[in-house]
């Protein structure tokens, strides 16, 4: 099976890591991801007024380009592209005026036809968790993961409808196919500060403490995310963390698809790890998953 | 403190504004005060932000033009999952933002020579894009 697969700029450069493993597991899983021709960045926020139709337009020629191939689903593996292409989407489906100005500017034509899907999504309703769980082939026995959703993942809810807003469960019943432990973690779906990184950086530096000590405090060994933006914060602000908390001990953050990777056997040499901040080999050897 | 409401700021074009672009009543909202306490932002803010609905409900413009509140939300849109009138404060926040960026000579609020080349170096293309278009001026 072929699906239609959107990247994304970050997913090419910074976030390689959660691209390849997303790409090589999805061989091993049986389907494949059939990248757009010349797409362009999403635009990394989806417009939260209504009177500014040009931030829409990217994301429209993107599903637009879908079309014209003739397919009716597009998968993506990034929190955020995934949220500005589904609320676009919603946006082209159930506003005939803001369609009608969008799709004249463009020259295309549009009309919300296509299914924006993420790639946990496509593994739960596609190919189905316990197909899953059949196909691993290590699994990840004795690792407790917390996992991490964010807000692009799921909010808002009327719109993204990929799962509950305050007790959502696709990625714990992801973790389970995989052999590992979910943890119980009430700050999985609290935001890590998103942009603010770039304006507010105690605002970012703040919320992922709140986030990394509740998971710890919950017996997490790692955290694991779908986006590229709560891996960096997550991940970067641990040592500014260190600095005025110094009780706490780094905990390493993962994208969901190097843990998929190494449940399939895919090896840890390719998968990356070594542009992580808070390296997660040690933990890894330590538990056995990685020799 | 002697608080002064007008009708004309009330029925002013600054709310009207607010409420057109933002496409929320700030009517519906009945200061229980729980996009308050789950906005991860708080501590960074002047106003809460179920102070800046209510501020627009009584059309004290001038505290909300100037407030932090809006430069710090993170659009994470916990308010907006937790109101139980469906208040989407995020849209609002935007609101404030965008037409303050859209003012003659509105100033930037992000600058990227304040970052290091290290930093700049780890940080996602997300992080700057999306940081671009919340805090310069359009």
């Amino acid at each position: 099976m072929k699906y239609p697969y959107f990247p994304g700029c970050t997913l090419y450069t910074k976030a390689k890591k959660l691209d390849d493993a997303g790409r090589e597991c999805s061989q091993k899983l049986g389907f494949e991801l059939d990248e757009l021709k010349d797409w362009t960045c999403c635009g990394a926020t989806f417009p939260l007024v209504n009177d500014y139709h040009i931030a829409m337009s990217g994301p429209t020629r993107i599903l637009a380009d879908t079309k014209a191939r003739g397919d009716d689903k597009l998968v993506t593996l990034c929190s955020v592209c995934f949220n500005v292409l589904k609320r676009t989407n919603h946006v082209m489906r159930n506003d005939e005026e803001r369609r009608a100005k969008i799709t004249d500017f463009i020259e295309r034509d549009y009309h919300g036809e296509v299914e924006v899907l993420h790639y946990l999504q496509l593994l739960r309703d596609e190919i189905g968790f316990d197909t899953l769980r059949e196909k691993v082939v290590k699994p990840l026995t004795g690792l407790k993961v917390a996992c991490y959703y964010g807000c692009l993942l799921l909010r808002p809810v009327k719109e993204i409808g990929l799962d509950a807003m305050e007790n959502p469960t696709i990625f714990e019943e992801f973790i389970r196919a995989l052999g590992a432990e979910p943890v119980e973690f009430p700050y999985k779906v609290e935001c890590c500060g998103a942009f603010q990184t770039v304006h507010s950086m105690t605002t970012a530096t703040r919320c992922s403490h709140d986030i990394l000590r509740s998971a710890k405090n919950s017996g997490a060994d790692l955290v694991i995310t779908t986006c590229p933006l709560c891996q960096f914060n997550l991940d970067d602000r641990q040592p500014e963390i260190q600095k005025s908390h110094t009780a706490f001990s780094a905990i390493p953050v993962l994208y969901f698809t190097q843990l998929l990777a190494l449940a399939l056997d895919l090896p840890a040499a390719g998968l990356g790890f070594e542009r992580n901040l808070i390296d997660p080999l040690p933990l890894l050897k330590e538990k056995g998953i990685v020799s | 403190m002697k608080t002064v409401i007008s009708r004309s700021q009330v029925k002013g074009d600054f709310v009207s504004k607010v409420a057109e672009i933002s496409g929320e009543n700030f009517f519906n909202c009945y200061q229980c005060g729980n996009c308050s306490a789950g906005c991860p932002s708080v501590d960074e803010m002047d106003l809460l932000p179920s102070q800046v609905v209510r501020y627009l409900q009584l059309g004290l413009v001038e505290e909300v033009k100037s407030c932090k509140s809006m430069w710090v939300c993170a659009a994470c849109m916990m308010c907006h999952a937790r109101c139980p009138k469906g208040v989407d404060i995020s849209k609002i926040m935007e609101a404030l933002r965008v037409l303050r960026l859209r003012e003659v000579g509105a100033e930037a609020h992000i600058d990227v020579t304040d970052f290091s080349d290290d930093y700049l170096a780890r940080a996602p293309q997300i992080a700057m894009i999306s940081g671009y278009r919340k805090f310069l001026p359009l």
